[in-house]
């Protein structure tokens, strides 16, 4: 328990708007090195989760109760000086949407070596010599030039890229990647992918790994927890929960994905039944 | 009359190259590069493609959206290549098209009643308000839509309610023939499925014939029966599903299966690369 | 069945007006500047029998009297009079009318003007938007002070010239945004799905894009009628409005400024209502701006 990245136990929030709760009493933690999958349907508060951690919550949603253990510190209760260099420094994200998680206005140069100019006190020429480093290390061909190119200049998958990069370039302890291939193509989601796993290997970072996409957590998640209507169903060892769901709700959920090596599959809807019981425990 | 609804010959797209007062002139961009497709009555075909593919661009050119530089187009036997938007009027009813995004192609400002009844009218499915109300309610129950969405706005209407109503409407015009632009994309795989069903059964109960554009071969092999692959606007591989996902031909296609990840244990899978699958 | 029927009635009745209505109200800078802009149509409307005294009335001996709070008041000018004796409360009611008058007529001119040929120039774009473009580009490095001043020159002082000179101006205000507006409604998948259904380009246009511009539009000419209100005073600052006979804010203004020593009364109310006035029309264009948009409603 203590070798755990992160650890949160019983974590509730409401939606100040309606009064409708999106997380209830969720726990799971992120040990040491492991990919741990965060998955379900929108409106599962998959999302949430990976927020909370950050702090980065919508002003509409506040967390009732619950805690977010990371070295050893509530990140929920810390005072906001230490919270703001743990999650600066300690904690990285790498966004949903390459598109518009850059600034469109700044090179890429400025907005990779923010992080190491502000905790590291790199002198500007030090933090480019980090920021060289670490493009090569997310396979970027010409990174002399990709410093200097602006967001719009690089498509969708170097940008990606160096949203990696940047997320890498502290070290962090913990990595936070929310749905951060939705937005590409196959082809590039997979080359993606294998990037933010050989990176992980070779940094021993913990990764949360959030997204909706049970083929991706499949490939690339040791552990998995499936959310639904912000409850844990079910949580365990990857393999265990595609071969061996326990959950009638993970089974169907398995069932509804679309797949190109079964002709029939993808067009069985969950059954009514199931989110109607789900929804009751919920309720109850 | 042979089998094909839809003959579009060698067609050719190209963005740009008008000159601007004062302004630079854009190098044309050629979307299309000779692209043959054909869709044969009540068949479900699917385009494939990754972004920059055309697969969007050559859908559009199919339903005459946007013109063509070089090629053919065939609807029902006739030529509709350089059909005024006037002549192709009567033949919109027709050919329908159901988009990606059914927030974005709904208009915002109105109330679901007049965006569904008012096709209806306008084409003389529907002889008046009240027959259009009718055939609305109908339709609507048969797509367990609540009969309240009809009188919400597009934005007040759940993801899944606002795809079903952009299917009802189109459905409400009996069209021969439905393009569908990844219509799933952005869906729950709880609500694709819904959607997919739908689309499905309607096709087969008004012997519907169908151009299905989607990114993803998973879904395309739920839904179609043949397939064309489309990569920088020209088609790689084209074919019956059974025969191309059993075995591509063609190293893209491998490229583009092999990159979809699959619900299930497969150790290789981060390791293969293109090159890899090619070999 | 029957439970059917009865449950389905009420979807038949549109909500659609009332709702709009009842959207808007629950704005309140809708509330706030709708309400004093009909204050002010009241007045403007009623002038003649709100007022206390005839706007025009002179009285040498009631000269510069302050208002009732201040010590030498004069006793039924509860807003004290100018140096000629003339009611300052009365002035500035028929003052109303004049700033009203100018402030609806021109911004609707310019608005409509504006907005077809935007709508004309984005949605046909080609030549059509570029002849038009080019048209607001040159029209709009015009000075716009001497543009109106040579129109008043050459057609001659008063409420009417004053109206065609900001619609004249102003009109490329609207055609810009409409454009810009329409431009970006076009490119929208809804667009699209109607040109596929098969509608006409005129009917698409009006039906389909225009309703969707309309909010901005009235957010515009919500503005501009602020703006023209403070033309119109300007001008009339300057003498190029309507004769002095008629009661001007602009008018009552530039008189105040000359008897500042005598009196700041003389120039603090009709400065006064002109800034509530435009207050009130940028407060109800914002709020309009929010309320009519389905989106932003919730």
């Amino acid at each position: 328990m203590s070798d755990a990245a992160l650890a949160i136990a019983d974590l509730n929030a409401v939606s100040d708007r309606d009064g409708e709760a999106i997380l209830r009493g969720v726990s799971l933690t992120v040990e040491r090195g492991e990919t741990r999958g965060l998955v379900g349907e929108s409106g599962a508060g998959k999302s949430t989760i990976g927020k909370a951690i950050l702090g980065i919550l919508p002003r509409a949603v506040r967390v009732t109760s619950g805690e977010v253990l990371f070295e050893g510190q509530d990140l929920l209760k810390a005072p906001a000086a230490l919270r703001r260099r743990l999650i600066g420094e300690r904690i990285a994200l790498i966004p949903q949407d390459p598109m518009t998680a850059l600034n469109p206005g700044r090179r890429i140069e400025g907005q990779l070596t923010d992080g190491l100019r502000l905790w590291r006190d790199l002198s500007a020429g030090a933090a480019r010599e980090a920021a060289l480093k670490l493009l090569d290390e997310v396979q970027i061909r010409d990174p002399e030039r990709v410093l200097r190119s602006f967001p719009h200049e690089l498509s969708g998958g170097m940008r990606q890229r160096v949203l990696i990069a940047a997320a890498f370039a502290l070290e962090p302890k913990l990595i936070v990647a929310d749905e951060p291939t939705t937005a590409l193509d196959v082809t590039v989601q997979k080359q993606i992918l294998r990037l933010i796993r050989a990176m992980q290997s070779a940094h021993g970072t913990s990764v949360l790994f959030v997204t909706h996409d049970l083929g991706v957590v499949a490939q690339i998640c040791d552990r998995v927890t499936l959310l639904f209507g912000g409850r844990v169903v079910e949580e365990g060892r990857t393999a265990d929960l595609l071969q061996a769901p326990r959950h009638p709700y993970t089974r169907a959920l398995l069932e509804a994905c679309p797949r190109y090596d079964q002709p029939c599959a993808g067009l069985r809807p969950i059954p009514e039944q199931i989110i109607a019981t789900l929804r009751a425990e919920i309720a109850a | 009359m042979s089998g094909d609804l839809l003959v579009a010959r060698d067609i050719e797209v190209v963005f740009g190259g008008r000159g601007h007062w004062l302004g630079r002139t854009r190098e044309p961009v050629k979307a299309l590069h000779g692209v043959t497709v054909r869709i044969g009555r009540g068949e479900t075909v699917g385009i494939v493609g990754e972004s920059g593919s055309g697969k969007t661009t050559l859908g559009r050119a199919l339903l005459r959206l946007i013109d063509v530089a070089g090629g053919s187009i065939a609807f029902a036997g006739r030529d509709i290549t350089q059909l005024s938007e006037a002549e192709m009027r009567p033949l919109r009813r027709r050919m329908q098209l159901i988009f990606q995004d059914p927030m974005a192609s709904l208009n915002p400002r109105r109330v679901i009643r007049r965006i569904v009844a008012e096709p209806m009218l306008f084409h003389g499915v529907a002889k008046d308000e009240a027959d259009a109300e009718a055939k609305a309610r109908a339709i609507f129950a048969r797509f367990s839509l609540p009969l309240a969405c009809l009188d919400r706005y597009p934005h007040e209407l759940s993801g899944g309610q606002r795809q079903r109503v952009g299917i009802a409407r189109v459905a409400l015009l009996a069209p021969d023939f439905v393009l569908a632009d990844e219509i799933v994309s952005g869906l729950d795989v709880s609500t694709q499925a819904q959607a997919l069903n739908l689309l499905k059964d309607l096709s087969r109960d008004l012997g519907l014939s169908m151009a299905f554009i989607s990114h993803d071969l998973s879904v395309i092999r739920a839904v179609c029966d043949r397939v064309y692959v489309l990569r920088s606007g020209r088609v790689v591989e084209e074919g019956a599903c059974e025969d191309i996902f059993a075995a591509p031909k063609h190293e893209y296609t491998r490229a583009l299966m092999d990159a979809i990840p699959l619900p299930r244990i497969d150790r290789d899978w981060l390791r293969r690369t293109a090159a890899d699958v090619a070999a | 069945m029957a439970e059917a029927t009865a449950g389905a009635a009420p979807v038949l009745l549109s909500r659609r007006p009332s709702h709009t209505l009842r959207a808007c109200l629950r704005e309140p800078k809708v509330v706030a500047g709708g309400c004093f802009i009909l204050f002010l149509l009241v007045l403007a409307l009623g002038a003649s029998w709100i007022a206390p005294k005839d706007p025009l009335e002179q009285d040498i001996l009631l000269g510069a009297t302050p208002p009732f709070w201040l010590p030498g008041a004069e006793p039924g000018h509860w807003l004290g009079t100018d140096d000629l004796g003339r009611d300052a409360l009365s002035r500035v009611i028929y003052g109303s009318r004049v700033a009203l008058t100018v402030a609806f007529v021109a911004a609707s001119l310019a608005a409509a003007l504006g907005a077809t040929l935007g709508l004309v120039a984005g949605w046909y774009r080609g030549a059509i938007d570029a002849t038009i473009s080019r048209l607001v580009e040159i029209w709009m490095a015009f000075p716009p002070v001497l543009l109106s001043i040579l129109l008043v020159a050459v057609v001659g002082a008063g409420v009417g010239s004053v109206i065609a000179a900001i619609a004249i101006i102003d009109w490329t205000r609207f055609c810009r945004v409409v454009r810009a507006e329409t431009i970006n409604q076009a490119s929208a998948d809804y667009v699209t799905a109607a040109r596929a259904m098969g509608f006409s380009q005129g009917r698409i246009l009006l039906r389909e894009i225009f309703p969707n511009v309309l909010p901005v539009l009235i957010a515009l000419v919500s503005l501009e009628m602020g703006i023209a209100v403070i033309v119109e005073a300007i001008l009339s600052f300057v003498g190029l409005s309507v004769s002095s006979d008629t009661p001007t804010w602009g008018g009552m203004i530039a008189q105040g400024r000359q008897l500042l020593h005598q009196g700041w009364w003389i120039l603090a109310a009709p400065l006064a209502m002109l800034f509530l006035t435009v207050l009130a029309f940028n407060l109800l264009g914002e709020g309009l701006r929010r309320a009519l948009d389905p989106v932003m409603r919730r």
